[in-house]
């Protein structure tokens, strides 16, 4: 993992833990090499934290490629083999247009805000984000 | 259409003599005005013209039109020329006159007129030559002008029409907490549709929808592009975390759908909107059950 070693940019993601959930907000577009950062972040966080559910919030967005949204839904996946289930929510109305005009299928759940994601995970997972 | 002879004019010599002709013509049509229009209604009623209306209706706008058309001839205005156009077609247009009608009935009035100047200059066949020289144009012009103006008109209300129905538009209810409906009356064609998507997104956000039922009942048809833009609105809906169920799709676009090959599998589908706003209770949790008790 050589990039690693530079953690020189100023934050473009925060991961916030929330009892068992992550809440991981995306402020700024991603470059490639960034989203895979933020992947490796995520994935770790999970087992670090013991997280049972993952929001990721994308309302800052207003554009999302076909490399960005595959690395969501990688993140997923890779999030469910942690034992986490993942949740995108806060797509604008603007983003889901051009997403679905590019033909990029997110295949994830999606909820309209931070608020409906954590109910969604909570009817998912059963478990309270406080306890 | 036919824009003869205005050109061809030849001799110097006759110049003086023409500017005296139209003035002359106009006097010939007015004089036997009465037995002309009679002429020129027979004709429309034998051409079955303007079949949308009595024969009385069809004498009396005879009337006005020949007066009309005569006043034109005299002055030459195309101010007056377009006024009279315009009210001519405003008069018509809403009793269903059909556009091959209106430049019929132009077309009739300039050959029953030219007839006429054929019977009244037929022993001077130079005469005739000038006298046509004189009309024809003028009445191509006539006619010309008529045809646009019609066209025009008619396009003007349909514009109107237009927007009145965007304008109408497609309204997002809330008929209960997070759910809302949308019904669809009269034809999507590609504008209604995107503004139909932003509405809906718009709506969602605003009232933190869950479910939305979309009710096309009142959509007589479906192209391809526009069910591929309802698929695609439907998506969007669900990256925004709302499920979409579409409900009264008629049999006609049920076939036409399958026939074209739009996917539709991924859409919730219902057969009516009662249906519709059932699954969609159902779906967010809620029980609708009587007060007195006496549950269906």
């Amino acid at each position: 993992m050589p990039d690693r070693q530079t953690p020189s940019e100023p934050l473009r993601v925060s991961i916030l833990s929330q009892g068992s959930y992550l809440i991981a907000s995306i402020h700024t577009a991603l470059d490639d090499s960034q989203l895979l950062r933020f992947q490796r972040d995520l994935i770790e966080r999970i087992g670090a934290k013991r997280a049972r559910g993952v929001v990721i919030d994308v309302a800052a967005l207003d554009v999302l490629d076909s490399f960005g949204s595959r690395t969501l839904r990688d993140i997923a996946r890779m999030s469910r083999l942690r034992g986490a289930e993942t949740v995108i929510v806060g797509i604008a109305p603007e983003l889901a247009v051009s997403m679905v005009r590019l033909g990029l299928h997110l295949d994830l759940p999606t909820a309209l805000d931070l608020e409906e994601g954590l109910g969604y995970l909570e009817s998912l997972t059963g478990a309270r984000a406080q306890r | 259409m036919t824009s003869t002879t205005s050109d061809n004019r030849t001799g110097d010599e006759a110049t003086a003599d023409d500017d005296l002709l139209l003035p002359e013509l106009v006097a010939h049509l007015r004089e036997n005005r009465t037995q002309l229009r009679r002429e020129w209604a027979n004709r429309i009623t034998g051409a079955h013209l303007l079949t949308a209306m009595t024969p009385q209706e069809v004498f009396s706008e005879a009337t006005s039109v020949y007066d009309n058309y005569v006043g034109v001839l005299e002055t030459g205005s195309v101010e007056a020329l377009q006024d009279y156009a315009r009210d001519l077609s405003e008069r018509i247009i809403p009793r269903g006159v059909e556009t091959h009608e209106v430049v019929g009935i132009v077309l009739l009035l300039r050959d029953v007129l030219a007839r006429s100047l054929f019977e009244k200059y037929h022993h001077d066949f130079g005469l005739l030559n000038r006298v046509l020289d004189a009309y024809e144009p003028a009445a191509n012009r006539i006619a010309n002008t008529v045809a646009v103006s019609f066209v025009q008109e008619r396009e003007r209300i349909i514009r109107q029409q237009q927007d009145a129905i965007r304008e109408l538009s497609t309204p997002v209810l809330q008929v209960r907490e997070r759910l809302l409906i949308l019904p669809i009356i009269g034809v999507l064609d590609d504008q209604r549709a995107h503004q139909l998507t932003e509405q809906l997104l718009g709506g969602i956000r605003r009232h933190r929808a869950k479910v939305v039922v979309i009710d096309i009942t009142g959509v007589p048809e479906l192209d391809a592009d526009v069910a591929n833009h309802l698929v695609q609105t439907v998506d969007a809906s669900r990256l925004m975390g709302a499920g979409v169920i579409i409900t009264g799709l008629s049999p006609e676009i049920a076939q036409t759908l399958v026939t074209i090959g739009v996917d539709l599998t991924k859409m919730n589908t219902v057969g009516d909107l009662q249906g519709g706003i059932e699954e969609a209770e159902r779906q967010l949790g809620f029980k609708v059950s009587r007060a007195n008790g006496d549950d269906a």
